[in-house]
């Protein structure tokens, strides 16, 4: 199958990879997907004192396209307020990374895992 | 650009130049164009006469008799002539047929036919080094069983199947045994004298000969009947009518020939390769083999890559032509379905990947894939929340994971 140049960018040069303290009360940390399915993303976020993200960081099992998409929102993520974040929607990480249709599920995948990590976020403030 | 390398010669292999070269003498006006099957004059008997010196190359190889062949497109029709062939000749007998899960689609999806018929099929399981035992089979025969199809060599593990020993139970039950030997025709010696096996089916194309063309063994001692799929010009004694390919024919001729002369010494250097592959990347970390190493083909080693996705992986590894167990690539999110059946955990099938390894090659192309392999895995463990976690001493069958 081929690639688009988007998604092998972020595979080649992935950004914002890595692990925050998850017992942090800032770091908001949202973990989907099942190794069954072939694909889990690790999605944390850092919030400040506004409600604005100021570090994303993420960790993905899956294939390029579900690596792709976690990475892109985390770059799209910092700098936005926890509203912002949870108004990010999959149609639009697939568009941008322009994902074949049997790899939409990525993109899903990768908004279900921001609104985890806003959720747990939320649940420890 | 640079081509990748080649490693996947379970799934196709080149054609051998000396085999290629006499396929081209077969096409044109000045070669041996002739129908086989035209009896009236010198291009009818030239044709017949490759073809038939092509069938005894083929018996050859395998201790059978030049009659016992019959030419077909390829492994997948003659496991359907076999297959449906006998279960249609011998449903008066009986409408139980034993194969295994582990089995090449061409078998399995032939057998969901015939159940669709209103026969019974009993799949095996295979235990976990991806062996199916001559006790498995005869637990599961029946007053009613009319054939067993196993394959020889399976073709995404490489395991072994112990045919001799199945074979004398069937025969002893009077149940007649296929098998698929796609895979190990040319790797494994095979004695039909010897072994009590009915029928067995070849391709051309995995041993260095072209595509489109196989045969299917049928044994006439004790005789075989089968009723043919394809009907015609009663060609190939009624079995399968269709004018032959005399330059596909002879090149599976010439292929099953080189591999008679040169099988020995041919497997010992792949057996080197193969393991050469295998010392260079086991000491990483959860690393495994999958299937029995022992019970095992040369060229194949399919290796699981703990924590690592498949089809990330195979994205890394653009240099190399490989396959990954993992059907992701064919828009399914299931795993192997042979690697599932070994019982290996779902994370565990999504990682592995399939190195064959063939005739061309090199020591230098092992270092090279060993050197990809190392770099890709080491790159993704280090993107893994699974690694992480394996890391972090988390078990990751205690973890409430949310499918999708």
């Amino acid at each position: 199958m081929a690639y688009s140049e988007q998604v092998i960018d972020h595979y080649e040069n992935p950004r914002n990879v890595g692990k925050m303290d998850e017992k942090d009360a800032q770091v908001g940390t949202g973990m989907v997907g099942a190794p069954a399915c072939g694909d889990v993303m690790r999605l944390q976020i850092k919030v400040d004192d506004q409600g604005v993200i100021e570090d994303a960081k993420f960790k993905t099992y899956g294939c390029g396209s579900a690596i792709a998409s976690s990475s892109l929102v985390t770059e799209w993520m910092k700098g936005m307020t926890l509203d912002q974040a949870g108004e990010i929607k999959n149609a639009a990480i697939s568009e941008e990374l322009a994902l074949p249709p049997v790899k939409i599920h990525c993109s899903v995948l990768a908004e279900d895992a921001i609104k985890a990590a806003i959720d747990d976020y939320k649940s420890k403030q | 650009m640079k081509l990748p390398l080649y490693l996947d010669y379970s799934a196709t292999t080149p054609v051998d130049p000396r085999v290629a070269k006499l396929m081209c003498d077969c096409l044109t006006q000045e070669g041996n164009f002739g129908n086989p099957a035209s009896r009236s004059h010198l291009y009818g008997w030239q044709a017949e006469e490759a073809v038939e010196n092509a069938r005894r190359q083929v018996a050859d190889l395998i201790n059978a008799d030049p009659r016992e062949i019959v030419w077909t497109s390829g492994a997948t029709e003659s496991d359907n002539l076999a297959i449906k062939g006998v279960a249609h000749f011998y449903h008066k007998k009986g409408k139980h047929i034993i194969t295994s899960k582990v089995e090449h689609k061409a078998v399995l999806d032939t057998c969901r036919q015939l159940e669709r018929e209103g026969f019974e099929v009993t799949y095996l399981d295979p235990d976990s080094d991806g062996l199916i035992t001559p006790a498995m089979v005869q637990d599961a025969m029946r007053e009613d069983t009319v054939l067993v199809s196993l394959m020889h060599v399976n073709n995404e593990i490489g395991v072994v199947t112990d045919i001799a020993a199945i074979g004398e139970i069937t025969r002893a039950a009077k149940v007649l045994f296929h098998v698929d030997a796609a895979q190990s025709a040319g790797k494994i010696a095979i004695d039909l004298e010897a072994m009590k096996v009915d029928l067995m089916s070849f391709s051309a194309h995995k041993i260095y000969g072209p595509k489109g063309v196989g045969a299917l063994y049928v044994r006439r001692k004790p005789r075989v009947r089968l009723e043919a799929q394809m009907h015609g010009g009663g060609h190939e004694r009624g079995m399968r009518s269709g004018t032959l390919a005399t330059h596909q024919i002879v090149g599976m001729g010439a292929a099953f020939a080189i591999a008679q002369e040169e099988m020995q010494a041919e497997n010992a250097r792949i057996v080197s390769l193969r393991e050469r592959l295998w010392d260079g990347v086991k000491d990483m970390e959860e690393v495994y083999m999958n299937g029995s190493h022992d019970q095992r083909v040369s060229g194949n080693a399919n290796i699981s890559f703990n924590f690592v996705e498949g089809e990330s992986l195979l994205m890394s590894l653009r240099e190399l032509a490989v396959s990954s167990g993992s059907a992701c690539t064919s828009a399914s999110l299931e795993p192997s379905y042979v690697l599932r059946a070994l019982g290996m955990s779902d994370e565990l099938a999504h990682s592995s990947i399939r190195f064959s390894i063939g005739r061309f090659t090199t020591a230098e192309d092992i270092d090279q894939a060993i050197e990809q392999v190392r770099k890709a895995v080491t790159k993704l463990r280090e993107l893994s929340p699974l690694w992480d976690m394996y890391k972090d001493g988390v078990d990751l069958d205690s973890v409430q994971w949310t499918a999708h």
